[in-house]
Order: structure tokens, then sequence, then C-alpha cells
């Protein structure tokens, strides 16, 4: 175990009374409470963190934030592996494990390194150009650039923990904790206004936690402290730490990302590892700051190359040294006081290269004077010299505005090399909402325009970098969110008071020239590998738009979405096109701002609790007895009940022959069913129904067929009058819904005179159906008084009972083409009617029956189901054209009229049996001769097959073109899937009883 | 995601919506006295503005419908009213320009 | 095929290894532009409207195809900057009506030669693509699909869960999962391709045979002579024409718009997603029709994620994240390993849909005025057979038999081509 060599003996918000232990690719470590793994790794000089995606080039850490390019790295190991994460972002915990990525077999030695020496034949997009021969030759190379790209690599084991989703309102929603957000929440929350402030760092402080500055005549932090007790105190105000603000969507939906576990080795029990907010929000105030920019030089991806920012934040909050000796290098005055950071903790700073020939400001140069450390104003690094790491730098003079470098280089000796080129507003979630851009030339970036949305941007994140001015936007974005949320702001709420520090302007230099005649790769992105020189490429090429350089060289397109690549391409860009910033335009930011995990999107809705399951009243009574189920749609269903031995073609046979001869019966209760009241519902189901129902006598049922308007069928089924005014309407399983969808819609919409109301009760009846010969003594056996003989309760009747001492609703209708009687109860009765009438069957045999008997059943009868009813049929597909009313309009009516429905050529309804005994295939398609060269001409299809017990032999309906033209005909039922083609006899679609005298009795 | 303002529950996430399309399209009085082109008009065609849209939306709690004007660009929605009545002033059935 | 066809390719400067090498000695400093960035011409024997894949490769085949050389396509932003770059990128003709069958499986067939053809790597990959059954219903539509397909001549298969377990050891097959996989078809010749690829390599090869494409040039306007098209008032002035060929996607109504007609037509958001990067975990492509989610692993070893389209009509290019929400709950369930990945991007596309989910390419009322649109979920695996039909219809006045069935009177006589549960998005 090594110590921390540049750990700093003091200082630092790191706890070094609790000392913890961790791993890294192998190597055991250790750091303290309060660290990254970033810090730490730099504590213990750990300088090689990962290697790049293209080239495998050797990279250290870059920064200290959500920005970082390089450092990413798997955690944990089984199955809470987690790829890709940002070091920086990793808080330690004891025992955490981490390994480097992309990589073989080590990151010290990589044999992907090679990618680095051929870089040269391998510029942006050279995949385009190559790889093409011999044709159909790509999937040989792509194997090897698949498995040379990508990053960490994927667990192989499912998700231990949980997630959350929590949806939240508030009036003012702040994004970001710093100096300019807790402001803003301060004044918001002090309006009474319901405030969440959320941020994604462990505490509050923001860019404070890294910062020497005082506010209020004390220490920053400690202000920090008094305004955050001050907010816990409120009971409007909720905070949320370890939480980021990811998607900013329509109407103010903001997600908020809480890993609420991720700096433990594994969330304690019954806790969500992260939780997703959606805050819907009257008002957002984003404080989300500021990221620092890169420069742009040769070589500038060598470990030791650091944004001074991450290098002062590091030192300060971390108490860890990024070096030995240091140079600083910058375009702007921010990275003075890295200087002053550096040399108050311990690093020497060899010299500031500022680009700038008339320097920094004054306070920026008070403090190079104080400290003595040699000044190069005007001047550049050209390069980073150096193996492992950096060892040296090369300076030049710039010349020309900066268009070239000049004079003679010397070499400056440091291993850290801090470089500013100046700041980025964080405009990512302002970008997300639609909001627009506006370049600054003074600030050298984009800022916030004109807002989309209820929303206002506060502090370094519109541009306002000095914290003085932070600290006085976030009051007034605060108070004004509030204000027009519709709060009062307090009159006593001021800005906090800091020193105001003059500042000499930001001076682009977006790539440092390299000197005449020599090359060398100046990253633009690091993470990615796209260089200076590939963005000339592409533009050279013709790829001059942003989004065309973008997804060329894939700048910006890694996993830190080019928060430290995207200005810095694009300004390279418009200097190549000789174009402003302004009109090469920006790309769009898009959500998140930073990953999501996945789980955490779908947080409890995983597994059994991804849909709900939709049983029947008698469900228990079912499984009482082993029944075997199937899913349709959400609901589970009896699919057959096999008795001990019996295979499933054997009990489903039984069962279907139980009904035909003696009698059984089903769980019809996943039927839609829906009531239909008012003194126009009969004028209502004539609109919606292709057939009559002015006339239907109050105690009687009726089939009929109901349109889309575009006049294919969307369901059948039977309603009956229950009463003058109320009908009680049936659907098929599957378009429930969408029947009820559809009567609401015309009810409301195209009929609101009419007096009728919709009422869905599926869930509120059960429903049973005892089909056979013998079914009507069965029900005679269990009604409780009242004749259901043929008087009381003909074919297509409708009788109050009761049964069990329920009450009861009997209809006399069949599917099976059995005399047969469905039975309603209200829900609750279901299992005690069933078995009230399995008992008054037990004399008749009466067998319980499956969804797989009941299809046997109705294909025998030629009733059609939804393999028929698909969306693409017509009632006269079926042979139904006489029950349209000609005298009256309905929903269809006049499409059915269009050429196509009306004498278009259609398939139409038929039944098919099998000539030589086989089994016809499920899906089959009916052609004429299945071996013709293809394509083979298809006439029909089969819709339903199944093995007909009563026929004794394979049975389909089809739905088959020129249908009178083909009956009697042998065609073929051709299944290529399975290698059959059986031939099969055409005949009418009523295989059982065509007469249909036994429904009748 | 969208936040509606349904006229009886007040606003939700679209997610306890459904959508209906354009509104404002009457269903013909006489279908049968339309041509083939008239009808497959009234089916199918839609003016599928950039801009102002008018549209029908039924909440899914207390499942009724109600007309909604919303921008098809910024989604913005500018106004929610009743079944059967006149969209609000200001606002004509027409796409804006873009 | 056109007499006119086989003409070399006379200005493009080749790709291969050999320019690669040659290109690196120096520098890459001598690399030619992919197109130009002409001015637009007064006059033109042909416009198309729309940069996209579908309008770049329209224009690369009435040039190649058709001789028809004087052509402009206008793009009102970046070439291929719409669905073309916006999509998941997968490629498969196992549909189940004979129209849609063969009209995407001539667009597969250029697919399996496009690279070599445009001589620019457009990255097909025919890694299969399955479609994955959770019920018996699924299981039937598939068997009757499959079936259809192969008598049609398209390579289509059924697999059972061992297999697709074989193929896709990652996914969930237990038979407790809350939608079990029951089956797959497989179509082995399905994939994906690098989308900004192939629009670039139509445009690279379009340039090349002369076509014009203006870029940052909006149509705002169609001017008619009576019944018939004159030219196109855009942003950078009026450009006459003697056709006019509209491939618009989303905003296909707002153009009909201009032309003085409606269209079957709703434009909705369709959403994807990508994860970051990781090793190779998943290698085919895998479809949910039931639960609306589909996945493949891009190059770059980015999980590609779609989900099913927003219900309403939206031209913001981004939809509700509840949709997204539901499809990533699908892919976990599904796919219970990537339940720690993340979401690196989302986005969202303009897609047009028609009500019977085919697309209209064909003539309009306006005389010379034709208009390509209406390819819903779908118009990334058509791009090229796409541009093949409808610069037939274009130069020919008339459409080719692979796309008459697909027109726009349709909509009259009720001759649809119902392909809803064609794509793993109820419409």
């Amino acid at each position: 175990m090594t110590s921390q060599p540049f750990r700093r003996l003091e200082g630092g918000l790191i706890d070094r009374d609790r000392p913890l232990t961790f791993r890294f690719d192998g190597s055991t470590f250790t750091g303290y409470a309060g660290d990254t793994l970033a810090s730490a790794l730099l504590a213990n000089g750990v300088t090689l963190v990962g290697r790049s995606f293209k080239y495998h080039r050797r990279r250290g850490i870059v920064a200290a934030g959500v920005e970082e390019p390089n450092a990413l790295a798997t955690l944990r190991e089984g199955n809470r592996q987690e790829p890709n994460l940002r070091a920086t972002q990793v808080e330690l915990f004891d025992g955490l494990t981490a390994s480097s990525q992309n990589r073989w077999p080590s990151l010290d030695f990589d044999v992907g390194g090679i990618n680095n020496i051929l870089s040269r034949f391998l510029p942006a997009g050279f995949y385009y150009k190559t790889f093409m021969w011999p044709a159909g030759a790509w999937m040989f190379y792509e194997r090897f650039i698949r498995a040379a790209a990508g990053l960490g690599k994927a667990p192989l084991l499912g998700d231990p923990d949980y997630y959350e989703r929590r949806h939240a309102h508030c009036d003012v929603l702040v994004v970001g904790a710093g100096p300019a957000g807790l402001s803003a929440a301060l004044a918001a929350g002090r309006s009474g206004a319901r405030v969440i402030l959320v941020d994604d760092n462990a505490a509050l402080g923001g860019s404070l936690r890294g910062d020497t500055a005082t506010i209020n005549e004390v220490p920053a932090l400690a202000w920090v402290d008094e305004v955050g007790g001050t907010l816990e105190a409120l009971e409007n105000v909720r905070i949320l730490t370890r939480a980021t603000a990811v998607g900013y969507y329509d109407q103010n939906l903001i997600t908020v990302c809480e890993r609420v576990a991720d700096h433990l080795a594994r969330p304690d029990p019954h806790q969500p590892r992260q939780r997703l907010w959606w805050v819907r929000a009257k008002r957002v105030v984003l404080a989300t700051g500021a990221i620092e920019r890169p420069l742009v030089f040769a070589n500038n991806d060598l470990p030791g190359v650091m944004l001074a920012s991450a290098v002062r934040t590091y030192q300060l909050q971390y108490a860890v040294k990024c070096g030995r000796r240091a140079v600083v290098f910058t375009n702007n005055d921010s990275a003075y006081s890295c200087v002053s950071a550096l040399m108050g903790g311990g690093v020497p700073v060899s010299a500031v290269v500022d680009t700038r020939a008339s320097g920094p400001g004054d306070a920026a140069r008070k403090i190079v004077d104080s400290s003595g450390v040699e000044c190069l104003f005007g001047h550049a690094v050209v390069g980073a010299l150096g193996r492992q790491r950096v060892t040296s730098v090369e300076v030049m003079a710039l010349a020309d505005g900066g268009s070239r470098v000049t004079g003679r280089s010397r070499v400056i000796d440091c291993d850290l090399l801090c470089v500013s080129g100046g700041w980025n507003p964080t405009v990512h979630l302002f970008s997300q909402s639609q909001g627009k851009l506006r370049y600054d030339e003074g600030l050298t970036s984009f800022v916030p325009d004109a807002s989309s949305q209820a929303e206002s941007s506060a502090g370094a994140a519109r541009g306002e970098l000095g914290l003085d001015a932070c600290l006085r936007g976030g009051i007034e974005a605060g108070a004004e969110a509030a204000r027009l949320a519709g709060f009062t702001p307090t009159e006593d709420v001021e800005a906090a008071r800091c020193d105001h520090v003059d500042e000499a302007p930001v001076e682009a230099l977006w790539a440092v020239p390299l000197p005449a005649r020599r090359h060398g790769k100046r990253f633009v992105d690091l993470q990615n590998d796209v260089t200076a020189e590939d963005v000339a490429l592409a533009d050279r090429e013709g790829y001059q738009s942003v989004e065309h350089l973008k997804r060329y060289t894939t700048l910006g397109m890694g996993t830190d979405q080019g928060r430290t690549s995207n200005v810095n391409g694009l300004a390279i860009l418009a200097g190549l096109r000789d174009s402003d910033i302004p009109s090469v335009g920006t790309t769009t930011f898009r959500p998140p701002f930073n990953p999501v995990t996945l789980g955490t999107i779908t947080a409890r809705e995983v597994g059994a609790d991804l849909a709900p399951l939709r049983l029947s009243p008698m469900h228990d009574w079912h499984a009482g007895v082993g029944a075997n189920f199937v899913t349709v749609g959400l609901w589970l269903r009896t699919q057959f009940y096999a008795r001990p031995g019996e295979a499933m073609m054997e009990a489903i046979n039984r069962e279907v022959l139980a009904v035909r001869n003696a009698v059984g019966m089903v769980d019809v209760s996943t039927l839609g069913k829906i009531e239909i009241q008012g003194r126009d519902a009969a004028e209502f189901l004539e609109r919606v129904y292709i057939n009559r129902w002015t006339n239907l006598q109050v105690g009687r049922c009726r089939y009929g067929f109901m349109l889309r308007e575009d006049g294919f069928i969307l369901d059948d089924g039977t309603t009956t009058r229950v009463a003058d005014n109320n009908f009680y309407m049936t659907t098929t399983t599957a378009q429930a819904g969408p029947v009820m969808a559809h009567l609401e819609y015309y009810a409301q919409t195209v009929w609101p005179e009419l007096h009728v109301h919709l009422t869905s009760v599926t869930d509120q009846w059960a429903g049973m159906a005892i089909a056979g010969p013998r079914s009507r003594e069965v029900l005679a056996a269990a009604c409780e008084g009242g004749d259901v003989g043929d008087e009381s309760l003909p074919f297509m009747g409708y009788l109050e009972s009761r049964i069990a001492g329920v009450p009861v609703r009997l209809f006399r209708m069949t599917f099976s083409g059995e005399m047969a009687y469905e039975v309603h109860t209200p829900s609750d009765y279901g299992i005690r009617v069933w078995e009230a009438l399995m008992a008054a069957g037990k004399d008749f045999a009466i067998t319980p029956y499956g969804t797989e008997a009941m299809s046997v059943l109705r294909i025998e009868k030629g009733h059609v189901v939804g393999a028929e009813l698909d969306g693409r049929t017509i009632p006269a597909d079926f042979g139904f054209e006489r029950m349209q009313k000609k005298d009256r309009d309905f929903i269809g009516k006049r499409s059915l009229e269009r050429p196509a429905l009306a004498y278009g050529p259609r398939k139409r309804f038929v039944g098919l049996i099998s000539e030589d005994g086989r089994k016809i295939p499920r899906g089959a398609q009916l052609v004429w001769n299945p071996t013709a060269p293809k394509p083979v001409p298809m006439l029909g299809h089969v819709s339903s097959t199944c093995y007909s017990p009563n026929l004794g032999n394979y049975i389909a309906l089809a739905l088959l073109e020129d249908a009178d033209g083909y009956q009697g005909k042998l065609l073929y039922a051709s299944s290529p899937l399975t290698d059959s083609h059986v031939p099969v006899r055409v005949g009418h679609s009523v295989f059982i009883d065509p007469e249909g005298e036994r429904a009748r009795g | 995601m969208l936040l509606i303002e349904c006229p009886w529950c007040g606003p939700r996430d679209d997610q306890d919506f459904t959508y209906g399309g354009e509104a404002h399209i009457a269903r013909p009085e006489r279908p049968e006295k339309l041509s083939d082109e008239q009808w497959g008009d009234y089916l199918f065609m839609r003016s599928n503005p950039k801009g102002t849209h008018l549209e029908r939306w039924v909440c899914n709690g207390c499942r009724r419908w109600f007309n909604v004007c919303r921008d098809t660009v910024t989604d913005e929605i500018t106004a929610v009213y009743r079944m059967g009545e006149k969209p609000p002033g200001a606002i004509k059935k027409a796409g804006r320009k873009s | 095929m056109h007499a006119t066809s086989g003409i070399p390719i006379v200005t493009m400067s080749k790709y291969s290894i050999f320019s690669l090498v040659r290109n690196a000695l120096g520098y890459h400093e001598n690399w030619p532009l992919a197109w130009r960035s002409p001015e637009p011409k007064a006059e033109y024997d042909v416009v198309i409207v729309g940069g996209g894949g579908h309008g770049l490769a329209t224009a690369y085949y009435l040039a190649k195809e058709h001789g028809i050389r004087n052509v402009a396509v206008l793009e009102k932003g970046w070439l291929g900057g719409g669905n073309t770059g916006r999509n998941t990128t997968i490629i498969r003709s196992n549909y189940l009506w004979d129209e849609s069958a063969a009209l995407y499986e001539h667009s597969l067939k250029l697919y399996e030669g496009l690279s070599q053809e445009l001589n620019f790597n457009i990255m097909f990959s025919q890694r299969g693509v399955l479609n994955l059954a959770h019920n018996l219903h699924d299981m039937r539509e598939l068997s009757r699909r499959v079936n259809a397909n192969r008598l049609n001549g398209i390579d289509s298969e059924i697999l059972t869960p061992e297999q697709i377990k074989a193929i896709v050891p990652i996914l969930n097959t237990s038979p407790t999962a809350r939608y079990p996989v029951l089956g797959a078809s497989l179509q082995r010749r399905g994939g994906t391709a690098r989308h900004d690829a192939v629009a670039w390599g139509f445009a690279r090869g379009a340039d090349a045979h002369g076509v014009d494409i203006i870029q940052n040039c909006e149509v705002t306007g169609i001017r008619r002579n009576g019944a018939r098209v004159e030219g196109v008032e855009t942003s950078r002035g009026y450009i006459a024409a003697k056709k006019v060929g509209v491939v618009v996607a989303g905003h296909c109504s707002v153009l009909a718009g201009m032309a003085g007609f409606r269209l079957p037509i709703e434009s909705h958001p369709l959403q994807a997603l990508v994860s970051e990067p990781v090793k190779p975990i998943h290698h085919s492509v895998v479809m949910s029709n039931a639960v609306h989610v589909y996945v493949s692993q891009s190059d770059k070893g980015e999980l590609v994620i779609g989900a099913g389209i927003d219900a309403y009509n939206s031209y913001a290019q981004r939809g509700s994240f509840a949709v997204v929400e539901g499809q990533i709950g699908a892919l976990v369930e599904l796919f219970p390993i990537f339940s720690r990945l993340r979401m690196m991007r989302q986005w969202g596309g303009i897609v047009d849909v028609c009500p019977d989910a085919s697309p209209i390419i064909g003539k309009t009322p306006v005389e010379n005025l034709f208009f390509n649109c209406g390819w819903g979920t779908g118009g990334f695996k058509a791009t090229p057979g796409s541009g093949w039909v409808f610069a037939h219809t274009i130069a020919t006045g008339e459409p080719h038999p692979l796309n008459a069935p697909f027109t726009l009177e349709r909509f009259t006589t009720g001759f649809l081509i119902d392909e809803h549960g064609a794509a793993a998005v109820a419409h």
C-alpha cells in the first residue's frame, strides 16, 4: 500500500480521520472521505488513467467535474459492475474497486496503441473511404472495428439494485447550488414559494468549494453553510444534493437524477440506488455555472495537461498536488488564481504563459508580481513534451494576432501544465428548453439569449463570471422567479457582499498554430480523438455545417457531449471558413445533460410490474384445479384444464367433445362490457352498428358488427336490451378498450345532442358460458325460481334470475354453436356462481373448458375472432352484407361504397379441410402451386386452424380471393416456414350444423 | 412532456390523456351525398399545420373530450375549450407560415 | 434499366485504401470536396425539394439511370439533417403485403451493392433483424408474414427461444418474464447501415454526375401556371423547374399546402436514444412490436434504441419523456443487463404518418409536381429504393410498377396497403 505522496498535509475539505481503501486496476490505494476517485488517484500519483477511444493514447485526468473527457473507469464488479463512470464524479468509498477501460492487456501496455502509430492513416472518416472491397467484406472488417471501439464493458448479470421515480411540483426550481443558485434559492424561498434546489455534488457550494474568496467578510464556505442552514430551516424549501438536473422538457418538466446510494458500497436495505425526479416547476432558475475550456496545441493530450480550474480545485478542495512543478498557460485572468493556489500549496510555478500581449488585469498581475513567477505575455505553449506524461513544454512568441508563432522556442521543464482557454457558460439545460443562444464576443462564448420557457439563467450560466455578479444575479433571478410564480419577494433579502475583481478580457486563441514545417496532433475532442487537423479535413472535404463536422469527425459525440470541445471545434471551423462564429452556428444540446442509468428511467416498472396483469374473478378457481394459463393482451386466461397424465391436445379434444355431446363451461369474464343508457341509447346503437337496433325488444339480444369510419370492422359482439333505455353491450376481449373509446368519441364529439351515457363495466361483471345439449338442464338446476325454458328464455333472449342467492343476468347466446347460455354476475360473486353451476352440472358431467377448446368450437362453427377481424376486413368478406342497413347511415357505411370496398377484388371467408389428414399450418398462405417460381402468387391466407375432434380432421378458416370460384377446389396451404404444403379442400366456413339447429334447441 | 389542463380535472401530464387528432372536422350530415373525393377528404385529409393546431384530446381520468389549441413547433398550449365551443377569438384555424 | 445507365463517374476522385495512403503522406491536405456548394441556377430540368437520403438518392438515380443531370437538390438546412440523420438505421424488407415487400426488397438489394455503387462505405452490416413474438397472437402474425415473405422470395425464418438465445444470449427468454419470448422472425439479410454515410454517399455521387446540391435554401412557395408547376420560391430566390419532386418527410404537408392541396398525413415525433458506448455485447437487431422497442449496437459501441411514435402532431423534433420511459422499461425487461448502462443522448425526428402506414410516391393534383412522403417510421430502409422509383416516376411522368400501388388516389378509392404492425410502433 502506497502512501499518498501528492496529498498536502493540511487544508482541503477531506476528512483525514477517515481513510478509505480502494483498488484501481488491481493495485490498492488509500484516500480520504470527501475524495473523488480522481482526487484520490492524483493524491497517489496515478497519472495514467485511461486510453483514448480511437488512437488508444495515454490519457490522464484533465478536469475535476462533469466535463472530464478522459478519466472514465469501470466501477465495482460482478452484478454491480458499471462502465464509463467519470472518476471526477465518483465519490470514494471504502472498498471501491475501479478499473481502466479500452486497453488490452493493460493500461500501461495496450496493444491498441498500434492505432496511434498508424494514426496518420486513420484521419477523421477514414472508414468511409475504405473497407469496401470486395463487396460484402465490410462485415469482416467491421468485426475488428467493433472490437476496437466501445469503452467499458457492460455487466453480464442482472441488476441487483432498484430504482425509484418521484413526481414533484414546485413554484421555483433552482438548478445549481453555487453562489448564484444559493442566492436564488434564498430569495425565492424567503418569499414563501415552494422551492426545490438541486445540486450535482454531495455538498452545497459549487465552485465555492474550491475557492479562497470571502463573502460577507467570512470565508466563502462559512457563507455557504449559513445559507444552507437558512434554507434547511425553511419548510417550503427542499434541497436535493447528489442530484443532477439532466433533462429539460416541455412545459417546465425537468428530470433530476438523484444518486441516492452511489457513494456507498451498496445501497442500504430498502434504499433505492438512484431516484429520478420528474419536477414540474412554475419557474426555473438555471444557475449551472460555467465550464473551463482547454487550449488546443500539439500533444495537448499528454497526462499532466489539466484545466487550471481543476488544478485549483484539487489543490484547495482535495488538498492534492497535481504535479511537482507547473506551468500555467492561459488566455484569460481566471488561471491566475490557480497560480496562487499552487504556490500557496507548495507547487512551484515555473512560468505563466499568457497569449495576451498586454497580460492580465491588475488583480492577476498582483499575484504574479508578488510571487515572482516568470510571465511570458504574448506567448503560447506550442507543444507539450514527454512520453508517459508532461516533462516539459515548448513556448514560442505569438505573432500576427495569434495566427502564427515566431522566434526561438524555449523549453520549460514541468510535469504539470495548467491550461485555461476561457469559460463556457453551462447552457445545456437552457438549450434543451429550446432557448436561443447568443455568441458573446467579449466572453468568446455562447450565452443564453431569449428564453422559450418560464425560465431564467443566473450567474456564470448567463455569462456573469465574477463572484459578485453571481451573488447579485442569483438574488435577482430568485426574487423575480418567485414574483412571476405569484409570490412577493421579501425586501430584506440582499445580495451577499464580496470584493469585485477587475479582470482583463479574455482573448480568443482557438488553436495554437504549429511552428512552420511541423506536424503534430492538436486535440480538440480528447475523448473521441478529434484534432484540429481533423476539423480542417472535414472543412476541406465539404463537411462544413457544424452538424456535418460533428458527424464526420465525431467531435463532441462522446460521453462528455463535447463539454470541453464543442466551442473550440466550432471556432476552428469558423476560422477555416473565414467566417464568424455565430454564422457557423452551434449544435443542439440534447438531453440528458449527464448520462442517466436506464434502470433509473424505468424505476419500479420492471419485471412483473412493467405492465398490469388482469385476472378473471374466477382465476383462483382455475388455478386451484391446475389450469394451464395463456396470456391474452393483459389478461391471463385458462388455455385448457389438463387432467393428470393428459397431453395438451388430449385435454382440448376432451373439452371440445364434452361441449358437443354434453355440457361445458368457460370463463368469459374478459369480454368487454359496456352499459349504454339514456333515451337515445337505441338511436346511438343504430348509428354505430351496421344492423338495426331500434326494433330490438326489451329482453332480447342481437349480434352485430361495428365499423370504423373507413369501413373496416372494428369489432363484433352481442348487445342486449335490458330495459327500454338501457343496453348491455359485450365486445371481444382485445377490443374492449378501443370500442369504449370509439363510442365515447362519437357520443361526445360527433353526436353530443344524443342523450346517451356510456359506462365500461368490464371489471364489474364476471361472465361464464355454459354450452352443450345439456346446458339448459344445468341452468334449470342452478337457477332459483323462474323457468329457463324456450318460453321465458328463447334463443337470443335475456332473463334476470338468481343462482346461489346471487343476482345473475342470463343471456341465451352461443359462440360454440351449441345450445348455450352466458351467465353474468357481479364480479365478487363470480366464484360463488361458477361453483354453483359446477355443482348443478355434476350430474351432467359438466366440463370446464379453456380458450383452446373455445377456439376449436368456434372454428367448427365458422365464427370470427380477432384473427379474422384484423382491421382489414369488412362485413361482406364474411357474407354479412345483408346485415347492413340500406335505408340509413351508420359509421363506416359511406366508406363501404368506395370502389375498393364495393367492387374491388376482395378476399372472402371460406373453410378448409385437410385433404390428406395432415395439419394445416398456422399462418399458411393459400397457393395454387407451392413449387411455382418465386414470387409465388398468393390467393389468400389461413386465419385460424385447428384439429376438429368432431370431424376427425384438420380444418381451418381462411380469407381467399375469388372464393366462389374456388369452392370445392383443391389448393395448397403453404408454409415454407415449416416446409409443409398441405392440400386443402375449399368449402363453406361452417363445418358443423350449418342450419344452426343445435343452438335453438 | 406536455402539461394539459383538462377543463374538469385540471393540469395533468400528457400520458393521462389520449390524443384525438385535428378538431372541428365535422362529420358530414349526409355522407351518401358526397363524392368519393369528398368522403376521402373527410376521412383522411388533414391540414397538419406547422404552427397553431386545434386538436382534440380525451382525459383518461374523467373520460371527457375537449379541444386544445397548441403550437406544433413550440408545443405551447394557448387555449383549452370544451366540445361544441368555438376556439377563443384571436385563434384562427390555419397553419402558421414558416 | 434505362439506356443511359452505366455512365462513368466523371468528376469524382476515387476512395480506396490506396488513395488513403497516398493522402496520408500528404498529411491529408489534398482531399477534394465530397460535393460542391454551387449557387443555384435560374432554371433546372428537375428540382428536388429535400436534401435527405431520399431526395439525394432521387437526384443520383435521375442522373445515373435517366441521364437527367440538370438537377438541383434544395435543402433548407444541412443535407441529411432530417430523419436521415436521426433514425435508428434498421434495414429489412420482411413486409406482409406483396406491394410493400417488393418495394422494400428492391431497396434492400440496392443497399447490398450501395457502398461499391457509390464508392462510399455506408457500412451496411447484414447482422440480421429479429422481430420478437410474446404471445400466441404475435406468433400467428409472424407465421403469416414469414410465409408470405418466403413465397415472395424474401429470406425470412422463425426461431425458437433456444435459437434466439444462441444469437442474442443477453435476451431475457425466461418463460416467467412479463413479456416472455415465444419466438422471433429473423431476416438474416437485414441489418443496419451508417445513416449519415448514406446521405453523404448519395450526395457525393449525385454531385459527381453534375447535380447541384444547394444547402441552406428553404423553399417558401411553389409557383404554378394553371394546373402545372413552374418553379419554386426559395430563401435564395426563385428557381424555375420543368419538374419538381418533393421529398421532405415530416414537412410534406407544409409543401403540399404551398401547392394548394392537402395530404392524408400527420407529422408526429419519433424518439430515439443511444447509450454510452460499450464493448460489443449485442450483435443483431432486436425489435418487439408488442412493447414498442428496438435496439441494435452501433460500430462505435452505443446501443441505438428506438421508441414508438408520440401520439400527437408535432414539428418540434422532440416528444414526451413518458414515451422514452415506457420504451426503456420494455428494453430493460428484455435485456436485464442493460439496467446499469446509461442513456447518453436522446432526440426526436418528425415522421410523416399515413393512415395505412404505407408511403405515397407519385403524381399529385398539380402537373409535373411529384410527391414522395408518408414513410412514417420506415423511411431509412427504403432510401435507395425510394429514390430509384421516384427518379423513374419523375423522369417518365409515370410510376414504376413497384410504386404504382402507392398513389395518393388510394385514399379516395380505398385501395389501401395496410401495413399496421409492420414496424415496432403502433401508428
